[in-house]
């Protein structure tokens, strides 16, 4: 009999999976990849002290505690579908039903998808897809990259392209539309990028500074931007240029790029197409919380969290009794904030189970969530604290109605 | 040309594993010990996995960790499994997947039809 099923190997999946079975818990962990340590898995920056985080190890160490604590962790499985049956909740999986008291959802984020004439060919691959074919994989993604859309996940990961000796060619952003939106306005893309630089692990921090240095912080400066770009690391960052379709009969050959305005308006004749094998499309990520939509959880629209998020309190439970979530479903965050959420989401599991032995750990864990979000190196918005504030006022409405 | 990541300078060599051999489309291909069909194609320089079932399109993987469905390949007769999550075993029979028929969509009839959804459109954005 287990009792607790926790979907998601990732960082906040296992270190839950933890804190559950050292208040005598029986966990399962499952997870679609074939190996544990979801986004950690690649991971590989150095921190504002000069130390290198490296996600690989952390996911190793993390995976190593679980199966010594008697968590059992089966990857290579997947859930498509959460019902609740007379008081548990039924888990649908590709090994068979699962049913268990209390079901943690720690399914992390998707990368959001930003369409660009030609990316269907084969060689377009999300951002976060060269990171793992690279790091983890050890494959190179190609000879000759160009990557679409400027924000903090690209810019780490051009950086750890860059280190593996792979050729970035350049970063532009994708052509402004609808969907793209502040994406492909190179002012706004400016603003976000020097508000979350100093937050941010060194190589951001240089970027950062390279900018303000170059520019000022004024927001004309990018009226002024060199349209060769700013280079760093080598990689020219063009802020001025926008992709507006990528090329190739089979397979990537080319990016067909343009000079833009700062508003996004591309520069009548000054298009040219630029040769890549390969290409990466880069739009943030956002919480992947489908299974919570399909269990039937409250949600709520929070652009500071990445998203659509199901809607739960401090002690990560959602508005569904024995429905917890924990990590980037919750918003979008560093591992290290998703480790924490993750801590207090088995905790949180084991209270209403009768098992917490001793109460103090778990307001404990709940504040070493704000300190290390407070201290995090990654800062995806400079809004995060702000937005959950909001949904934990949102939560305790929600619960007085 | 060697795609394989060899020396990092954080993260040091591969490490060194086993050589294994399976078939993608008829043909041998060598895998190491613990790629995934996906990469291990990638390594020898193999972008597309499959085309679209009804355009004939080319397509090759794109998140790389499952969410996306866009590597779908058959493996050991198994229609419809991501080439980005499945590791390689010794001797695994892969194809990419092909182009299906589609007997009730008339080249042609294709065509027609969007005229006549623009002409709709166009007389509904008229009329209110």
């Amino acid at each position: 009999m287990t009792d607790v099923l926790i979907v998601g190997a990732g960082p906040a999946g296992l270190s839950a999976a933890l804190a559950c079975r050292e208040q005598g818990l029986s966990v399962r962990v499952v997870d679609e990849f074939y190996r544990p340590g979801g986004r950690l898995l690649g991971q590989l920056h150095e921190e504002p002290d000069g130390q290198w985080w490296n996600g690989l190890e952390e996911a190793a160490k993390l995976h190593d505690k679980a199966l010594q604590a008697g968590v059992d962790i089966r990857c290579g499985v997947s859930v498509y579908n959460v019902a609740k049956a007379d008081g548990n909740w039924q888990a649908f999986t590709t090994e068979g039903v699962c049913e268990v008291p209390a079901l943690l959802l720690a399914t992390g984020a998707s990368e959001t998808a930003v369409p660009v004439p030609g990316w269907t060919l084969p060689g377009v691959m999300s951002i976060g897809a060269a990171q793992v074919m690279t790091n983890v994989q050890r494959v190179r993604p190609g000879e000759r990259g160009v990557v679409i859309g400027i924000n903090v996940l690209s810019v780490a990961i051009a950086r750890e392209l860059q280190l593996a000796g792979i050729h970035v060619d350049r970063m532009v952003l994708p052509a402004l539309s609808p969907v793209t939106s502040s994406a492909g306005h190179p002012e706004k893309v400016m603003e976000s990028m020097l508000r979350v630089a100093h937050l941010a692990p060194s190589p951001l921090i240089r970027l950062g500074s390279r900018l303000v240095q170059s520019l000022g912080l004024q927001k004309r400066g990018i009226r002024f931007y060199p349209s060769g770009g700013i280079r760093m690391w080598g990689i020219p960052f063009q802020l001025r240029t926008a992709a507006l379709e990528i090329v190739g009969t089979g397979q990537v050959e080319g990016v067909r790029i343009a000079r833009i305005s700062p508003e996004g308006v591309p520069v009548p004749g000054s298009e040219k197409i630029i040769p890549a094998d390969f290409v990466c499309i880069a739009g943030g990520l956002s919480p992947l919380a489908e299974l919570a939509a399909v269990a039937g959880c409250a949600f709520a629209y929070l652009p500071s969290l990445g998203g659509h998020v199901p809607l739960h309190n401090e002690r990560m439970q959602t508005s569904l009794p024995g429905l917890y979530v924990a990590g980037n479903i919750t918003g979008i965050e560093s591992a290290k904030v998703a480790i924490a959420q993750g801590t207090v989401a088995g905790l949180s599991i084991a209270a209403d189970l009768g098992k917490l032995r001793e109460p103090e750990p778990l307001r404990h864990a709940m504040e070493r969530v704000c300190l290390v979000r407070q201290q995090a190196a990654i800062q995806f918005h400079p809004d995060i604290a702000l937005g959950r504030e909001r949904l934990h006022q949102m939560y305790e409405q929600a619960q007085a109605m | 040309m060697d795609r394989r990541i060899q020396h990092h300078p954080v993260l040091g060599a591969i490490a060194p594993g086993k050589t294994l051999t399976f078939q993608y489309n008829g043909k041998p291909y060598t895998a190491l010990h613990g790629d995934t069909v996906a990469a291990a194609l990638l390594a020898h320089g193999v972008r597309q996995l499959r085309v679209h079932e009804e355009s004939g399109s080319p397509r090759g993987f794109y998140c790389n960790i499952g969410h996306c469905y866009e590597c779908r390949v058959t493996i050991n007769n198994r229609p419809g499994v991501r080439a980005c999550l499945t590791l390689v075993e010794a001797d695994m029979e892969v194809f990419s997947g092909e182009r299906l028929p589609a007997p009730l969509k008339h080249p042609k009839a294709k065509d027609s039809s969007e005229g006549r959804d623009s002409q709709l459109l166009q007389k509904g954005l008229r009329e209110g």
